[in-house]
Formats: structure tokens, sequence, C-alpha cells
């Protein structure tokens, strides 16, 4: 298993990578920061893996990751000395507190917020040494629409668009929702309302966005673009406990009402996106 | 024995070739088999002359829209690929109707073929020059750095305006044009639909703000008008205001599709 992983044997395959979205590569991402995106990837990884499934998210945000403040890890090898080649992936691979993997950006990675050449193929390189050792790869990207969000996205056979029910989140989401239409064609792009105050609204809110995407944005119209709602958190205020402690909700109180917001987007986001045994 | 070769079996005597070799006569090639020449060299001359004149339109001499369309889809790859930065920009003659009206249809070609060499000639070698429809041209700019796609579209449509087009002994006209431009998006496969459709809306710009323009889509333009904010926002609003949660129907009446294309 660890050879495949190996840099040197990924390495060859670079040149044959196809661009196509990845079967099993989920991408959290956000208009703006602070929406509870990383809190969102790491908690639902968490809930992913209880279901049983082989889980790792990247700290696809390289310019400012901070999944390792919310996992509260210190990890000595990171994805920064993958890149350099001081170490290989299967160093770099920690086991976080849910149940789960984490490949840690490092702060070193500020100097690849910048999608050169090198940094694409390292990219592509780490993701296809991943994606055969693991059911689900949950790609925790920065916040707003830099060549390396985009990227990443562009990887991504799913998109997982975190908003809260505010003017700044819903123009932001709104912002990157319109460059994704425009780059890449997605059809489909799943939202997932953060901090919910009322049940009903982040179905509303998803209704709402794409109304005005259809007013404002003209798409293909034989391949319309849908939002899917596809889950609320509420407010909570276990939520705001968990993060001040640095630790996971879905290990300390899985049965607040956000941990079971999580752990039923988990059923939903797993009947998508693994294929069940014949 | 003679060992069979392709060559030695066919005779291009036995083939109906008569209507390649009019193309090729009327494309001014020779489209006979000359002296000396094997059949195989011949077929595979004839072959090669209509692979080009499949490529090319006929009034101008630049690539047709098929030859854009392939060069297109190249990019594209590229792009993905590498990251290189490729501007696509479509040029529409300002006016075209009136000088078909005015002047009569020759003349209208005549303005096509000179606009056309004047294009070509502003152009790099590496560069993809088409004619796209009617009165529509495209350039494909591989290597075009962002910085300086404004200065080269610039510079086509200043030696476009400056051009003197002599459409009949002792009558000149004056043509201009107007364009849009997009880049590919960097790193990211797109598709050759949404890349012209962002050029074509430039140059929908271009048009309506007045003609002899140039208008480049902005990369990742992150803007979010008043609007579309308003709009956004209304059910927030509402939301908080109704006690049960609503669909978020919006206030002024439903949505439609901006009418987009109707100035020529």
């Amino acid at each position: 298993m660890n050879d495949v992983l190996t840099p040197t044997d990924a390495s060859q395959d670079v040149a044959k990578v196809p661009l196509k979205p990845y079967g099993k590569v989920l991408a959290v991402t956000s208009g703006k920061g602070g929406v509870g995106k990383t809190f969102v990837s790491a908690n639902l990884a968490a809930a992913l893996a209880k279901r049983g499934n082989r889980v790792l998210v990247l700290d696809a945000d390289l310019g400012l990751a901070n999944l390792d403040v919310v996992l509260n890890l210190f990890p000595k090898i990171t994805l920064h000395d993958v890149f350099t080649g001081k170490a290989r992936l299967e160093d770099a691979i920690l086991p976080a507190p849910g149940g789960f993997s984490v490949l840690l950006a490092g702060s070193g990675m500020v100097e690849y917020s910048r999608l050169t050449p090198e940094v694409r193929n390292e990219f592509l390189r780490v993701i296809n040494g991943l994606i055969p050792h693991y059911d689900v790869v949950l790609l925790d990207t920065g916040a707003g629409i830099s060549d390396v969000v985009l990227f990443a996205v562009s990887l991504a056979s799913e998109v997982l668009m975190v908003a809260t029910p505010e003017p700044t989140s819903l123009t932001d989401a709104y912002a990157t929702i319109k460059v994704l239409v425009g780059q890449q064609q997605r059809q489909t792009i799943r939202v997932i309302v953060n901090q919910v105050t009322r049940q009903g609204s982040g179905q509303a809110i998803t209704h709402q966005l794409q109304q005005v995407l259809n007013r404002f944005v003209a798409t293909d119209p034989e391949h319309p673009v849908h939002l899917v709602h596809t889950g609320d958190i509420p407010v909570d205020p276990e939520v705001r406990q968990a993060v001040m402690r640095r630790q996971l909700l879905m290990q300390n109180t899985p049965g607040c009402p956000a941990g079971q917001a999580i752990a039923q987007l988990a059923g939903k986001l797993e009947k998508i996106v693994i294929p069940k045994p014949a | 024995m003679a060992s069979l070769t392709a060559s030695s079996l066919i005779n291009p005597h036995d083939l109906q070739l008569d209507d390649a070799c009019a193309l090729l006569q009327h494309d001014a090639k020779n489209g006979l088999q000359e002296s000396g020449e094997s059949p195989t060299d011949y077929l595979q001359r004839l072959i090669d002359g209509l692979c080009e004149l499949s490529l090319k339109d006929p009034l101008t001499g630049l690539g047709n829209r098929r030859h854009f369309h392939a060069a297109l889809e190249r990019s594209i790859e590229t792009v993905a690929r590498s990251g290189e930065s490729v501007l696509l920009l479509l040029l529409d003659i300002d006016h075209f109707k009136s000088i078909n009206d005015t002047h009569g249809h020759l003349a209208g070609d005549q303005v096509l073929r000179v606009i056309a060499g004047c294009l070509a000639s502003c152009v790099r070698p590496m560069d993809i020059v088409a004619r796209y429809g009617g009165e529509e041209f495209a350039v494909i700019m591989p290597n075009c750095r962002p910085l300086f796609g404004q200065a080269v579209a610039e510079r086509i449509r200043k030696s476009i305006a400056s051009l003197t087009i002599p459409i009949a002994p002792m009558q000149n006209i004056q043509a201009t044009v107007s364009i849009g431009g997009a880049y590919a998006p960097e790193w990211v496969r797109s598709t050759a639909d949404l890349w012209i459709e962002r050029a074509d809306s430039q140059l929908y710009r271009a048009k309506s703000d007045g003609r002899n323009l140039v208008k480049l889509d902005q990369p990742r333009e992150l803007s979010v008008s008043a609007e579309e904010k308003g709009l956004l926002f209304s059910h927030l609003i509402m939301d908080e205001m109704t006690p049960t949660g609503n669909m978020g129907i919006p206030p002024h009446g439903a949505p439609g599709l901006p009418t987009k294309r109707v100035i020529a």
C-alpha cells in the first residue's frame, strides 16, 4: 500500500492525469471566509468516517490554512514538505481525532498560493496518490476565488458551497457561483446553509440564489445550472463550545441539533458519491 | 514477381477526380497529375489541397469557421494543461449592412477582403485568424499575457479604422470594427461555447457603448450589481418579518433571462 503513495511512483503518471473531475473528490468552498467552511469539512469528515468510510480532508487553502487550528493538531510533516520533496505523501497524512485522515498544508504553503505549473502538477500528483486509498476526499478550499481555489474545485465531482444567511455571505457565494458557472460549466452546485435560525430558511436561501442566477446569469438553456439545497446546519451553542475548545462537534456532542444536521448531511452525501456495491 | 504496393494498385485515371481537380484549379492550384509524379504523390497532393481548402474561407483567404473551432478546441486543451494565457478576440465590422446597402455587395466583399488582410498583418504568425461569420472575424492569440491583450486589440482596431478601402475607381470608403475579447480561464478545462459567449458579450458591450471600441472580459470579475443584491436580499428581509419561513418569492415578478444580441 505504501509504495503506491510514494512520490516517485505517482509522478510518472502526472502526464496522464485526466483533468476531469474525480469521482469521489468533494470540494467544500464558500465565497466569504468565516462561514464555517473548515468546521463543516472537519465535522462532515468525522460523520462520514463514523458511517464506515475512509475519509481524508485535504487542506487545499494553501495560503491561509486553518484546519490544523480547528483540529488542534501540530503536524511535523505537512503538504509543504511533500511539495518540496522533503517528505513522502504517506508521511504527511495524519490521523485526525474524528477517525479520518488529514493532509495539512503547513504554514510554508503561503509561497504556493499562486498556481504555477509546478504547484498544479504537485497538487494533481497528491490527489492521484490519495484517491485509491479513500472513499471520500474532501478538499477544504480557501475562501474566495483564487487560482488555487478554482483549480481545486475543478478537480471535484461535487461542490459544496457553504453560506450563512447573511447579506455578505450570500453576495460572495453568489459571486463565486457565477465564476464557477462561467468558467467550468458546472451544472450542479450543492448549497449548505450554516447557522440557520429557522427551519426551511436554508431551502429558501438556495431558492433565492437560484432565482437571481436564472435572472442575471445567462446559461446554456440545454444545461441549466441547478443549485441543490443539500443541508442546513442550525445555529447551536454547542458549535461555539466545540470551536473554542478546538474539538470536533461530532465527537463531543453528536446528538446536538447541529451535530444531527451534519450526520444527516453525511448520509445524503454518502448516497451521492459512494457507489453502492453491486 | 513484382511486389504489390498500394501505389501500384491505384491508378488515378480510374478514380473520379474531376471535381477535386476542378476545386483545386479554381483555387489557382494545379489539380492535374504532373509528368513524372507518382500516383501516390499525386493523390497525397490532391488530398492535402482539399484539406487546405476545407479550412479556408474562399473570399478572404482566412481560416473558416471549421478551422476556427478546431483551433479553439486545441487551445482549450493547451490552457487546461499548461495554464498558458490565451486570448480570444471577436471582431464585427460596424454598420456593415449599410455598406452593402449603399455601395453594393461587391463593395462589401472588398471591405471584407481588405479588413481580413489588415487583420492578418496585425498579428503574429502563430495567431489564428478566421472569418467567423458574415462580417465577423475571430482571432485566437496563444501566449498573450493579460497585460498585452488590450494593447494588441487596440492596435487592430486603430489599424482597421485608418484603412482607406478602394471600392470603385476614385471611390474609397472607411470602416471600423468593434472588438470583444476574453481569456480562457487558466488551468481549467472550459468549453468553446462558454469562451465564445464571454468574448461575444464583450463584443456586445463594444457595440452598445458606441462601436469602434475594444472591450475585454476582465478575468474573474467579482461584480455583483445592486439589482442582483436587491433580489438576493429580498428574501432575508421577508424572512425576518414573516413569522413562518417562506419560499422567497422575488418582489418584482417572474425572473427572465435578459435578451442578448440585438445590435448589429
